[in-house]
């Protein structure tokens, strides 16, 4: 869908030539690397279970943070350059907003369920073929 | 009336029956005759006059983001008449409703049409209109040829629409949903909710959001891309800036949407209980996420006028815009801040008073780049020579009508006093202020502003005065009553009223809203007269009938399908106003082939399957589903073998082209 017709016709436009930077094979390959031990490590903490749970679950996080760094760095050449820094711009701007998204969710539906009312905890009989009867 | 129970699903046709026909609905009936005789008049003069072919291969087809822009504000127009409809039909109903009678609309019928009008007007009307606006005129303001992803256009236009066409589909097969604009579970789950309203609502929805994001995504690209040389950010015209922040927040804001509307049918058609009260379900969730998207859409719809007010203001006062710098920084600051304000629609839910002041305090502060903007608007207009054509009337209603709005918007985002107006007739006043005071009259000045762009004559000024103070004042007329309602206690949503001394103020509001059917009939008349007489109304300027500023008028009224035979080199903000002053004069020999994509009717033919896809889904034809899913894979792959996309316009023909514009500049002069 992305159309060279106009690139073309824009070619002359210095400025506007984005080049994407070179990707080699050495920076798969580290990136590969990488990715595999970052993998392997978890699952071996998982596998063997040397560390509590609580630790495990902790170091397995820290390790997808990282993860997600070595992918966009290797595999999505994210670096500050690339794309004239639009990239690293548009990844902070969408990293401010899922934040704000799932931060202020939990947020809010943790006042929410605090400041329900205590509610007499029934048996769920409240099935879907009892409320349907309830239509007026 | 008690809705009918779910009927029972069938292999070939689903949920899908005879008793699908409101025909037990006289006005439902009466209207489906008036759109058929209306439909076999439209197609039978389209026939008559040959002009299928003309329609196929230079409007539905077409890849030139100009004729898109246009077809998007048909879309919204039309759909505007609708959304209207339901609107008068509304004021009716309340003004009538009173001492024991139940008005004319059943409970059934009203719930339909007060969703039916909020969906419309927010999707099918404002996010046309404003995509259609953007797409006409940011690639002109950058001198760009065409968008990035011409094809891609077509498509996103061809989606929106069979959203429309879906949720119109609704008003005569089957029923559409009951909820409110929002759809708020429990009330749309499939237990309080069983028949096919709600799955109109958001296959509708679905479809057209599909249209909406690639569009975003297609103008930003086109903004920060193809953006013409020596056009650096700072340099960028208002309007092409406010656009690109509502494309943003576009992308980043539609696929929550889309995420809520899949767990909300996911509960609908697969049992689960994301949004129900059982197995830990919560409705709250569904009211948190989906405001997480409706807050920035509000600044979706109004960025992109703000941007249309600013260029207006500028040129009719014939000054450089007032702090152009503080214009920029405050539209990025909504954009940010948008994201930060999405509770105060729910502060009664309870989530107590540190996240309802949080949320209180961001909502103040997001109204103080607004006041920035305005105060630039003002400061623009303070000694300037100030010129009251129609976009500049409708700009200046604008403010005075705006103000008010964000001011009753700062009332209401005091907690407390929301405890007290929330879910209220205020409300309801409060953001038809801003959405018409601001949106609207945006829409209005905008169309004034740039029709002459966009056909090559002016609109005929007289029904644009009649039809701007039929809007200003009917609007007035129409939402002070339901301010004053409000602040008594009135509840929005209302089909019948016990007090019987609140009827006048539904009388008055009634009467505004027939004040406003009036300004939009002058409008339809505006535009008919004005293509009537569009030789005597014609620009004889060359294309810049308004001594604009931005580069859009550096072109020819209509621009030719290449919009600029040299691709401009830009040394200003104003870059227009710029090359006037240094005393450009036009290249009229030179001319090379220039490079254009070809037209497609990929699109239309791919939204023509999802849009059966999504009647299908609706009525759960689970074989017609497949069908036609299979079928719009099979014609996007299809279409990625399609290499005859482009062609060169032969430099003979822009020859040809610009020398005819040459004769009619020098017969103007």
């Amino acid at each position: 869908m992305s159309r060279d017709p106009h690139a073309a016709a824009h070619a002359h436009e210095g400025p506007h030539e984005i080049e994407m930077p070179h990707a080699s094979m050495r920076d798969y390959v580290i990136g590969f690397v990488l990715s595999v031990i970052l993998t392997a490590i978890p699952f071996w903490l998982v596998m063997t279970m040397p560390l509590s749970a609580g630790a495990t679950g902790a170091i397995i996080m820290g390790f997808a943070v990282v993860q997600i760094v070595v992918h966009m760095i290797f595999f999505l050449h994210m670096t500050p350059k690339a794309e004239g820094g639009w990239s690293l711009t548009s990844l902070i701007f969408t990293v401010i907003v899922v934040v704000i998204m799932l931060a202020g969710s939990l947020w809010v539906m943790h006042h929410l369920n605090t400041n329900m009312m205590p509610m007499p905890h029934e048996p769920t009989s409240q099935t879907v073929g009892t409320t349907t009867g309830q239509v007026p | 009336m008690t809705p009918h129970p779910a009927p029972e699903t069938g292999p070939i046709l689903g949920k899908l029956s005879l008793e699908a026909l409101p025909l037990h609905e006289p006005i439902l009936v009466v209207t489906f005759i008036g759109v058929v005789l209306g439909g076999i008049a439209v197609l039978g003069l389209i026939t008559k006059f040959r002009l299928w072919g003309y329609l196929w291969t230079e409007w539905f087809t077409t890849v030139d983001h100009k004729r898109i822009g246009i077809m998007y504000m048909i879309l919204g127009l039309i759909m505007f008449l609708r959304g209207f409809a339901d609107a008068i039909m509304m004021r009716i109903q309340q003004a009538m409703a009173f001492g024991g009678s139940e008005g004319y609309l059943t409970p059934h019928h009203y719930d339909q049409v007060f969703t039916a009008h909020g969906v419309i007007m927010i999707f099918f009307v404002a996010m046309p209109f404003i995509t259609g606006l953007m797409n006409y005129v940011v690639p002109l303001q950058i001198g760009a040829r065409d968008v990035s992803f011409p094809f891609l256009n077509n498509f996103s236009f061809w989606m929106t629409t069979a959203g429309a066409v879906l949720t119109m589909i609704s008003l005569f097969v089957g029923e559409y949903a009951q909820t409110g604009w929002l759809a708020y579970p429990p009330l749309s789950g499939i237990a309080y909710s069983p028949n096919v309203g709600v799955d109109y609502y958001i296959w509708g929805l679905q479809i057209a959001g599909v249209g909406t994001t690639l569009s975003g995504i297609n103008l930003i690209v086109t903004i920060l891309k193809l953006r013409a040389p020596g056009m650096g950010l700072m340099k960028m015209p208002v309007f092409t800036w406010t656009s690109l922040c509502a494309n943003i927040l576009i992308v980043a804001s539609f696929p929550i949407l889309t995420a809520t509307l899949v767990l909300l049918t996911l509960d609908r058609y697969v049992g689960t209980n994301f949004f129900t009260n059982d197995l830990g379900g919560s409705p709250m969730m569904y009211v948190n996420l989906i405001w997480i998207w409706g807050h920035p859409e509000v600044y979706i719809l109004v960025l992109p006028l703000f941007g249309v007010f600013s260029e207006v203001t500028s040129t009719f006062s014939g000054k450089r815009l007032f702090g152009y710098t503080s214009m920029v920084y405050a539209t990025i600051c909504i954009t940010i801040l948008s994201y930060l304000v999405w509770l105060h629609h729910f502060f009664t839910m309870g989530s107590g008073a540190s996240v309802n002041s949080f949320f209180g305090i961001t909502t103040m502060v997001i109204s103080i780049p607004t006041g920035a903007k305005l105060f630039n608007w003002l400061f623009t207009m303070y000694r300037g020579r100030i010129r009251f054509e129609l976009p500049m009337m409708w700009t200046v209603a604008f403010m005075l009508t705006f103000v008010i709005g964000g001011m009753t918007g700062v009332l209401l985002a005091v907690p407390p006093a929301d405890f007290v107006l929330h879910n209220s007739l205020f409300l309801i006043a409060h953001f038809h202020n801003v959405i018409i005071g601001g949106v609207l009259f945006g829409l209005f000045a905008a169309i004034n502003y740039w029709w002459p762009k966009a056909f090559g004559y002016k609109l005929d000024v007289f029904w644009g005065k009649v039809s701007f103070w039929c809007w200003v004042v009917g609007f007035w007329v129409a939402f002070t009553p339901l301010y004053i309602l409000g602040l008594m206690g009135v509840t929005r949503r209302m089909r019948v009223f016990d007090d019987p001394s609140l009827q006048i103020w539904f009388v008055i509001a009634g009467i505004g809203a027939l004040i406003v059917a009036a300004g939009i009939g002058a409008m339809l008349v505006q535009f008919a007269v004005s293509i009537w007489r569009r030789k005597e109304l014609r620009d004889t300027s060359g294309g810049d009938p308004w001594d604009g500023r931005t580069l859009e008028w550096a072109t020819s009224s209509p621009p030719p399908d290449y919009n600029f035979a040299f691709t401009p080199v830009i040394h200003d903000l104003d870059a227009w106003y710029d090359m006037k002053k240094r005393g450009h004069q036009r290249p009229v020999d030179g001319y090379r082939d220039i490079h254009m994509p070809s037209n497609t009717g990929t699109g239309i033919i791919l939204s023509g399957f999802c849009l059966v896809m999504g009647f299908a889904l609706v009525w759960h034809i689970w074989w017609l589903v497949a069908l036609s899913f299979a079928a719009t894979i099979v014609g996007a792959i299809y279409h990625t073998f399609n290499y005859k996309r482009d062609f060169d316009i032969p430099a003979a023909t822009v020859t040809a082209v610009e020398e005819a514009r040459t004769r009619q500049l020098a017969a103007g002069a």
